[in-house]
């Protein structure tokens, strides 16, 4: 008997072309975001915001109304829906040059506000699209072409622990960081995306979701290995878990 | 709201946040700076009472980047700062051209380079024509002279926007934002105009194919089409939007050109030389991008020895007033920077030295 495992989801472009490079952790994040627009209907509601990076051809694969904002401001682009269409469902798809290194104030100032979007954080500690630059992110002594002799923490300082700090911000009600890298970590993933998702529906505020993703050809790995990198280092110094949730919060008082 | 037909006195910030509310302005995102703080002061009393949208916002990039979000949507946004401020919206500016979304800047200067001062100035004129942003791009550039005119232009700013999908500037000086004067306000007259937001706005793909408003193309020959696209639409906007106003120029020898307080000083000066009997007159630029080229050369008659250009700056404007009277009769320029103001007597001065010159 047949059994269907997988259909793909109809907010994605048909036959759309692939962007990313092969072992790239972006589709795995793609997938779920259109898998989860599908789950919620909310294909006809959405505004998505781009911002730049490999994180920018939003429009290349969704079938779904996109803004591009200049480098690190897509928060500040999705306010400004958000707050002239509150109806929408709107959310921002960033990296961690745009949201966490050029536009770590406009992150920071969204969560304190509280704005009712969500934020999906992709993680690959580099630029990506550049060719793999040093970013907020990248690791203490990760080689990159602008630390070719590894980040050097004494000079160059430490990585941003995003999902600490934004947990921090009063205004957040959803803080995570989740990883893709295995069946288990890319379930574990969806279903954190499904709960930010669920919380700006039900208007429960800012949710900012950090996912580690692999970069296998500026980390010059093979894809396997990146998804190792992933679990046995990346995730070493980014622990991964749920930060904040208002929801859990006010259950358990 | 209600037709006004009196005349209050207003300041000339606050005359341009109300211009706003009237205007049907949904959303203001702002960033406080002297000399135009009292724009977001009174908006967020006021947006607030009208149930639309204030935000007190941690930057100018954050204003100028909301302002896209909302104008993405096909809302009416504003945001408003002075000279370093909107140096900060430079990069935003060239992609609202770029993706075509409509917003309404206002820049009330102040004394510039750098910090500067918070004195009255007209440095940011080159800011404001030719942008500080990448590409090919220009944005319409709207310069009032009186409080009342600040007002007409608040609301020409929105309706231009809308009408031609673009980032819109009213460009004032500190003594306009702070100057009080009587005026009519509460009629906005573009009420009725469609603008077709349907065919563009995002709303979610509804019914209908997805669509994006970005401003990273590609695919090759992309962006050169947009750029003919967006140029396509700047000449019409030539076309259609150069707003002058002329005052005894007929049978000037000397035409000042100005614009903005300046224009207004000079006015009076010129009243002042009229009744000593010297021909002299004004040409003032409204729409300052596009400039008023034509207009000013076919504003040269046979009797007109030379065009005055002033300014408080070191000769910005100079540029597009040479270019306009190309060689048609000789052009001074005379002006102080960095909030240094002219008053009348020196621009009397300067013109009956020009008178001289001319007769000797």
């Amino acid at each position: 008997m047949e059994k269907l495992v997988y259909k793909e989801p109809k907010c994605l472009v048909e036959n759309f072309k692939y962007t990313f490079c092969p072992g790239c952790g972006h589709g795995y994040v793609l997938a779920i975001i259109a898998g989860l627009i599908d789950e919620f209907n909310l294909q006809g509601d959405t505004i998505a915001v781009s911002s730049v990076g490999c994180s920018i051809f939003l429009e290349k694969f969704f079938e779904l109304d996109v803004v591009g904002a200049s480098h690190g401001r897509s928060p500040c682009v999705a306010t400004g829906v958000k707050r002239s269409k509150p109806q929408k469902f709107v959310f921002t798809y960033q990296g961690d040059g745009d949201a966490l290194t050029i536009g770590f104030n406009e992150t920071c100032h969204t969560a304190l506000r509280g704005e009712n979007i969500t934020t999906i954080c992709i993680n690959n500690t580099n630029f990506g699209m550049t060719g793999g630059q040093a970013s907020a992110t990248s690791l203490p002594n990760q080689k990159t072409k602008t630390t070719p002799f590894g980040r050097d923490i004494k000079k160059y300082g430490y990585p941003i622990k995003a999902a600490e700090i934004i947990a921090k911000c009063e205004g957040a009600a959803f803080v995570a960081r989740c990883a893709v890298g295995s069946p288990k970590l890319y379930d574990e993933t969806k279903k954190i995306i499904r709960k930010a998702f669920y919380n700006q529906i039900n208007k429960i505020g800012y949710s900012f979701i950090e996912v580690l993703c692999s970069c296998p050809t500026n980390w010059q790995m093979t894809p396997v290995e990146a998804n190792n990198h992933i679990i046995n280092d990346v995730a070493k110094y980014y622990k991964l878990g749920i930060f904040k949730d208002v929801l859990e919060e006010n259950k358990s008082i | 709201m209600n037709d006004i037909k009196e005349k209050i006195l207003l300041k000339g910030n606050v005359a341009i946040a109300k211009a706003a509310i009237e205007a049907g302005c949904e959303c203001y995102f702002g960033y406080p700076i002297t000399p135009q703080s009292e724009i977001g002061e009174y908006l967020s009393k006021a947006m607030i009472e009208e149930n639309r949208v204030f935000i007190p916002v941690e930057s100018e990039l954050a204003a100028i980047n909301m302002v896209i979000g909302a104008g993405s949507t096909g809302t009416k946004a504003m945001t408003s700062s002075s000279s370093c401020g909107i140096a900060l919206m430079q990069e935003a500016i060239s992609a609202m051209c770029c993706q075509q979304i409509p917003g309404v800047i206002v820049s009330v200067m102040r004394g510039g380079p750098g910090l500067g001062n918070i004195a009255p100035s007209q440095g940011d004129y080159n800011q404001a024509c030719y942008g500080g942003g990448n590409g090919d791009y220009k944005i319409i550039v709207l310069s009032p002279s009186t409080v009342q005119e600040s007002i007409d232009l608040t609301y020409l700013s929105f309706h231009l926007a809308f009408k031609y999908r673009c980032p819109v500037m009213l460009l004032a000086d500190g003594i306009l934002g702070q100057m009080m004067e009587p005026c009519e306000i509460g009629n906005y007259p573009y009420k009725n105009y469609n603008y077709d937001i349907e065919s563009w706005a995002l709303d979610g793909a509804k019914n209908r194919k997805a669509r994006n408003l970005i401003s990273l193309h590609m695919d090759l020959g992309e962006l050169e089409k947009l750029n003919y696209e967006l140029n396509k639409k700047n000449i019409e906007i030539e076309k259609n939007e150069i707003r002058y106003d002329k005052y005894l120029t007929d049978d000037a020898s000397i035409i000042i050109t100005a614009f903005g307080t300046v224009a207004r000083v000079a006015k009076a000066a010129i009243k002042q030389a009229r009744e000593m009997g010297i021909k002299a007159g004004l040409f003032r630029p409204i729409t300052l991008s596009p400039f008023p080229s034509n207009e000013l050369y076919n504003t040269i008659n046979e009797n007109t020895k030379v065009v005055l250009d002033i300014e408080m700056n070191l000769g910005q404007m100079l540029k597009d007033v040479r270019s306009s009277v190309f060689g048609k009769c000789d052009v001074k320029f005379t002006g102080k920077p960095g909030g240094g103001i002219i008053n009348s007597d020196e621009i009397l001065q300067k013109i009956i030295d020009l008178n001289n010159n001319i007769e000797s």
